[in-house]
């Protein structure tokens, strides 16, 4: 499978989207819904949107139009590969109680329809590499994980510019991607550039005849990384999990608390965030019960409650254990940071917190 | 399982929560055969002073009446459960508690004289220890039965304290703070109803009441910050929660200013 660029001319877009179909694959792809980019299904490319640009900012987000005239001039909206994979409600297992005063369970697995997302990033990519060795690198694997995400086929596109809170190419995880997809698109004026990366694209890439890149697009290849990301923002992720590992007592958390709404939405929208918690839903009569997990997040009440005590009842505490656990401790778990870059965090809180600034100020306290 | 008995009773408020038992069609048959309906005015059952387990209330002690019958409800009842924003922190019409209510009724009524009210609309545990509390305008079916379930299992009933942000993104639900500034009240209220506001694109106006650990004046600057003027935000904390802690205190620094 060799990572050798073919040119695909726009016109074959559409059939590269067939064939993924044919081969059984929902195809799901761009599309604006309630002001913002998220994933949708789709059947012709005509659905995706054109020309459009997104500013983002802590706590802003708006999309306006622009000239170019492509697919993929926008950076990541609010949703990942995590609510494809890790779904934010699934049902686990069902008891039943049998006429002879027993109980029986019954697992709730199943095969979710084959899936191809066009349009993943390099940074959802790294955070799905990290979902996989949380849900699937121990024996048992997550059945419930491992179903989600079996069924993808993932066509990952590079990044043709950043948004203003976008910091990938900091934390080694963008803005082009190297690994974990089966076709990558690099978008230029006339096409795109493709590349295979599993059995699955090379086959894809063979049927449809492609010629491979000229010098000059792979040059504009190079400029657009380049670009790209120099747009960002930066962060030294190596110091700041030694900051944060001694930022235990730092007021800075209490500063920060002062604005933090405890909300979760930065670890909803977080590809990598990963905690759920589950609950029992009987039937009013009780003859069952079904077992659902529910995403959960650091900044809940029930997160910390452990034998009749919330342990992190304030919210400096609750911010300090999410912060320290994504770009710290995080390490010492999986081997590497939490944060891959994407920014969500930053964008999507509601009282407009850059993860970046906190960090800053945090860092500033400790070293004080 | 046996078989608990229940009484449904009512004070000021609209009606809606106990219709969250009647919406519930083929399970509230069901209820019928699992629990023992001893007083529910609205589903034509009268008995005001049942001896029941549970006592379900719903509506704002607002009356001279309300305070001798409360008390006699809590003696009749084993568990005494709230459900609605009314019971449990007075309603909207605890708006009249900041205000002259007695200027408001000569301003408004032909004859204010034959309005018997008291001078405050308060929540049931003001006047008599309540066992739990469903909030919201109105609460849902699914609630009401969870908690219902969950007594005749005899466990106490889960408390839904979380912020509605969680509930809101779980449903994949674009923030409406983030795209359009619009002054959602999701980060200081309770999840339960769905998100049904942002789901259409609409700020949460906090009907479900406050969150644990709600950091209102956070998210009153915020609603500063795009724009809105003092009593704009007032409004927004005060409108069908005002009595409630949080949500009262924030609206009060707003109207000060």
């Amino acid at each position: 499978m060799g990572h050798q660029d073919f040119f695909l001319p726009l016109n074959k877009l559409q059939t590269l989207v067939d064939r993924v179909s044919a081969a059984g694959y929902q195809c799901y792809g761009p599309h604006i819904r309630d002001a913002a980019i998220v994933f949708a299904a789709f059947s012709s490319v005509e659905q995706w949107p054109v020309g459009v640009v997104d500013f983002q900012g802590p706590g802003e987000y708006r999309l306006e139009s622009e000239t170019s005239g492509r697919y993929f001039y926008w950076a990541n909206g609010p949703q990942g590969l995590k609510p494809l994979t890790f779904f934010p409600e699934q049902d686990l297992w069902q008891s039943t109680r049998t006429a002879d005063a027993t109980v029986d369970f019954h697992a709730e697995t199943g095969s979710p329809q084959k899936m191809a997302v066009f349009g993943v990033r390099s940074c959802d990519l790294a955070a799905l590499a990290l979902l996989d060795r949380h849900f699937l690198s121990e024996s048992p694997a997550d059945p419930y994980y491992r179903d989600g995400r079996e069924r993808l086929l993932l066509i990952a596109v590079n990044c043709a510019r950043s948004a203003a809170t976008c910091f990938c190419h900091s934390t080694g995880d963008g803005p082009f991607a190297e690994s974990g997809f089966d076709l990558c698109l690099t978008e230029l004026e006339a096409g795109f550039l493709i590349v295979a990366g599993s059995d699955r694209g090379t086959e894809l890439i063979d049927a449809l005849r492609l010629r491979l890149a000229h010098k000059h697009e792979l040059k504009q290849k190079r400029e657009q990384f380049q670009i790209a990301s120099r747009q960002q923002r930066k962060l030294d992720p190596v110091q700041v999990r030694f900051d944060l590992a001694q930022s235990i007592q730092s007021d800075a958390w209490q500063e920060i608390a002062r604005d933090c709404l405890s909300c979760g939405n930065c670890t909803s929208v977080c590809p990598t965030c990963f905690c759920f918690s589950e609950m029992d839903r009987p039937a009013l009569g009780g003859e069952n019960s079904m077992r659902t997990r529910i995403w959960d997040s650091c900044f809940s009440h029930g997160h910390s409650y452990i034998h009749g005590v919330t342990i992190r009842e304030e919210t400096a505490p609750r911010y300090r254990q999410w912060l320290t656990h994504k770009f710290s401790t995080w390490v010492n778990q999986y081997g590497r940071s939490g944060c891959v870059g994407c920014g969500r965090c930053i964008t999507w809180c509601p009282a407009g917190i850059d993860v970046i600034e906190s960090i800053r100020q945090v860092s500033a306290n400790t070293h004080e | 399982m046996s078989r608990l008995s229940l009484a449904v009773h009512k004070f000021s408020s609209c009606d809606g929560c106990q219709l969250a038992l009647l919406n519930a069609g083929k399970d509230f048959l069901e209820l019928t055969r699992l629990m023992e309906i001893r007083h529910f005015a609205e589903a034509g059952i009268l008995d005001n002073n049942a001896e029941v387990d549970i006592a379900i209330v719903e509506g704002s002690i607002s009356t001279e009446a309300d305070l001798p019958r409360i008390q006699a409800i809590r003696k009749h009842s084993k568990w005494l459960l709230t459900v609605g924003a009314c019971a449990t922190s007075g309603g909207l019409q605890a708006l009249r508690n900041m205000h002259d209510s007695g200027q408001w009724m000569i301003d408004i009524y032909a004859t204010p004289g034959s309005i018997d009210s008291l001078e405050t609309a308060t929540p049931i545990s003001a006047h008599v220890p309540v066992d739990f509390e469903i909030w919201g305008c109105p609460i849902t079916t699914e609630a009401l039965l969870e908690a219902l379930k969950s007594l005749m299992a005899g466990v106490s009933p889960i408390e839904h304290s979380d912020k509605l942000c969680i509930e809101c993104k779980r449903r994949q639900q674009v923030c409406v703070m983030v795209t359009g500034a619009r002054p959602c009240m999701g980060a200081v209220t309770r999840s339960g109803c769905g998100a049904i506001c942002p789901r259409v694109g609409r700020a949460c106006y906090g009907c479900y009441g406050p969150a644990e650990n709600p950091n209102t004046a956070s998210l009153a600057n915020r609603f500063k910050g795009f724009g809105l003027m003092d009593d704009e935000i007032t409004r927004r904390f005060w409108f069908i929660n005002s009595a409630a802690d949080g949500f009262r205190q924030e609206g009060e620094t707003w109207d000060k200013k």
